[in-house]
């Protein structure tokens, strides 16, 4: 198998939790004991059939997998090129693929006997996701959210509410992502003993990274099959795109890909009004380089002295001055391409396919959709792309309006 | 021997406790904390803890988090702060200095250039929270090397198999998280820390200190009793936020000082 050879993409991290220099284990000593026995619970588990066996059994019956590959016809027409199939995770219970990853989350929780769960979230998806896997388990769940996020994403907030979740909005820093996740970890630190950390993205510190992938990367597993079995392809994608904050869906898609080198690996980071010296995008990679924050190495937007920097994203689930230590290795070594689009080109492209396929997307994938509509006119009619859809827009409708001039009472 | 080692040693040869006090570089701006800090061994400080301000201070609570906001807000660098202790250093040569933050604005200098930097200012010793043991090759290690003290915090969650490791690195003095939580929190309890102390004594010929959760001269008295000494950080800050003189803070530092001289 491609896991076993030497030169593979996939056998990553390393036992410190490494990706090349990104990962690792930046913790305060309170939470170092935690965090590895959630690694040695997580190694049992991986291999575990009853494990696997009760995933399988919620992913289908509770979540609704497997998510359809759609091939989005009237998109790709209008785009002219290349062939464009759609990853429905909008489609999964709570509208994103967040559930994915938050059910072996919880399960491992249960495992470990935690009685508390504490999650950040940024557009609230991670929120809602966990808040209702909690209700389902009769769990107790505390939701940090930034102060600026509780307000342009309302109606997740009163979700999480209805599903019993206590929200706690966040005012330090610009409240947003980054804050929330600060207060997610002092929540931690001081409730250590009967509290687990459910956290949203391939970021943290090891094994989070590693083990959300393993849990999202149902998406590129499912992909796969579903390509080779349908009628007419059979065979691998030769782009797979994904938007990225954290970028949790992103290598959810992309990991059962790396060793397929015919396959092009492209993430879209947030590049809010411009990735320049003035800062205002969440662009990372692109704008941002090596240095440590919430337990990893990675790319982060900083100033000159190492001071962490508050991005701007008109998304709020992209609204991040990190991404996930992996992706920052790929990015690295060259394995996947990192580009950037920008709030108005996200907005077009979510208007796009609310017109031609009947399908309002998320403002976080409508980033991926963006750099499709750059990038498929060029490309031959006979190149398949694979666009993760990875949440649904209901939620952004509001802050959509706002920018298009329209007024609407919530 | 660094000015570190040579404070417990004598403070052990006059039967007396330490006291640690803590106060943000650069809050609200350089010329107030340099004069705090200035003051300190007169009110009888025993060991400076000169906080590095972070954007993102995760272990920390409200009381410190916003000294962080008001320094940066300030213009405070890492090259101020550890202009700072150059400028202690030129009348105080005895009085230990040990700088405590987080990791990013370290890494971003460069670890190597940053030990040999805080070497050249004065500094004595390091604690950097969010490195732990597995981290050690990051700081620790080339700390160490250059003579630098790097300080380890041991927790409630430190368990026996956890704490040789732990204290493998560790050098100066064993700093004690007495509750699992962030600074400025609920008060620390004796009868919790001193049993916790003396497993950690067990383990080690170090000094241990004890911080977090001590806010008078009764606490620091009664926990600064069941360790070597005891670490006072957002009480101390909390005045400089309420725009207290550095007169005024330092009056409150007296008391703070003498009670765990008391013990």
């Amino acid at each position: 198998m491609a896991e076993d050879l030497p030169n593979s993409f996939m056998t990553g991290p390393d036992e410190n939790g490494r990706f090349g220099i990104h990962g690792g284990r930046f913790v305060s000593e309170t939470l170092m004991p935690l965090i590895l026995e959630l690694e040695a619970q997580y190694e049992h588990a991986k291999t575990d059939p009853e494990f696997w066996a009760e995933m399988d059994y919620l992913w289908k019956y509770y979540v609704g997998r497997p998510s359809p590959l759609y091939f989005a016809e009237r998109l790709t027409e209008e785009l002219g090129g290349a062939k464009i199939y759609l990853k429905r995770e909008e489609l999964n219970h709570t509208g994103a693929h967040k559930i994915n990853n938050v059910l072996g989350q919880i399960l491992l929780a249960r495992r470990m006997g935690k009685t508390r769960i504490i999650a950040e979230t940024g557009a609230g998806q991670h929120g809602v996701a966990t808040a209702t896997v909690c209700a389902k388990f009769g769990l107790k769940c505390v939701v940090y959210m930034g102060a600026t996020d509780v307000e342009r994403q309302a109606p997740n907030v009163f979700r999480m509410r209805l599903l019993g979740a206590e929200v706690h909005p966040v005012t330090s820093g610009r409240g947003t992502l980054k804050d929330a996740m600060n207060d997610a970890l002092r929540d931690w630190v001081t409730n250590v003993r009967d509290t687990f950390y459910c956290i949203g993205t391939v970021a943290g510190p090891h094994p989070y990274p590693a083990m959300v992938r393993d849990f999202q990367s149902i998406i590129g597993k499912e992909t796969r099959w579903q390509l080779e079995e349908l009628e007419g392809e059979g065979r691998l994608p030769d782009t797979v795109i994904a938007a990225i904050g954290g970028g949790s869906n992103a290598m959810g898609l992309f990991y059962p890909f790396l060793d397929d080198k015919s396959v092009r690996i492209i993430g879209v980071e947030a590049g809010g009004h411009g990735v320049d010296d003035r800062m205002e995008h969440c662009a990372s990679l692109t704008g941002g380089r090596p240095g440590v924050l919430h337990g990893n190495r990675t790319y982060l937007l900083q100033d000159e002295d190492g001071q962490i920097l508050e991005g701007h994203s008109i998304s709020a689930g992209l609204d991040y001055p990190g991404i996930g230590p992996e992706h920052a290795w790929l990015h690295d070594i060259g394995r996947a391409d990192y580009v950037s689009v920008t709030d108005m080109e996200a907005l077009d492209a979510f208007q796009m396919l609310c017109r031609t396929e009947g399908i309002i997307p998320a403002l976080e994938p409508s980033h991926a959709l963006a750099h499709v509509k750059k990038i498929a006119p060029t490309l031959p009619k006979d190149h398949i792309i694979v666009v993760n859809l990875s949440g649904r827009g209901d939620k952004d409708i509001f802050t959509v309006a706002r920018h298009l001039g329209v007024e609407m009472q919530g | 021997m660094t000015r570190i080692d040579a404070r417990f040693a004598a403070l052990k040869a006059e039967g007396k406790k330490a006291f640690v006090a803590y106060i943000m570089a650069g809050d609200p701006d350089i010329e107030t904390s340099l004069a705090v800090m200035k003051g300190m061994p007169a009110a009888g400080v025993d060991v400076i803890e000169l906080g590095m301000p972070f954007t993102d201070p995760m272990a920390d609570g409200p009381t410190i988090q916003l000294a962080g906001q008001r320094a940066l807000d300030g213009g405070q660098t890492l090259q101020k702060t550890l202009d700072m202790v150059a400028e202690f250093r030129k009348t105080d040569d005895v009085t230990p200095i040990v700088m405590m933050g987080y990791y990013n604005p370290i890494y971003n200098r460069g670890s190597e250039k940053f030990v040999a930097d805080a070497l050249k200012a004065g500094v004595d010793g390091l604690i950097v929270v969010d490195l732990p043991p597995e981290e050690d090759a990051e700081l620790c290690i080339p700390a160490k090397n250059a003579g630098l003290n790097f300080i380890r915090l041991a927790t409630p969650t430190t368990d026996d198999k956890r704490l040789p490791k732990v204290l493998q690195n560790t050098s100066g003095f064993v700093y004690y998280v007495s509750v699992t939580g962030i600074t400025g929190s609920q008060a620390a309890q004796a009868g919790d820390v001193g049993p916790e102390v003396a497993r950690i004594k067990a383990s080690t010929d170090l000094p241990v200190v004890v911080g977090f959760g001590i806010s008078t001269p009764e606490a620091a008295r009664t926990i600064a009793g069941v360790a070597d000494g005891c670490v006072v950080g957002s009480a101390i800050v909390k005045l400089v936020g309420e725009g207290k003189s550095p007169a005024e803070v330092l009056a409150r530092v007296a008391e703070l000082a003498a009670g765990a001289h008391s013990a």
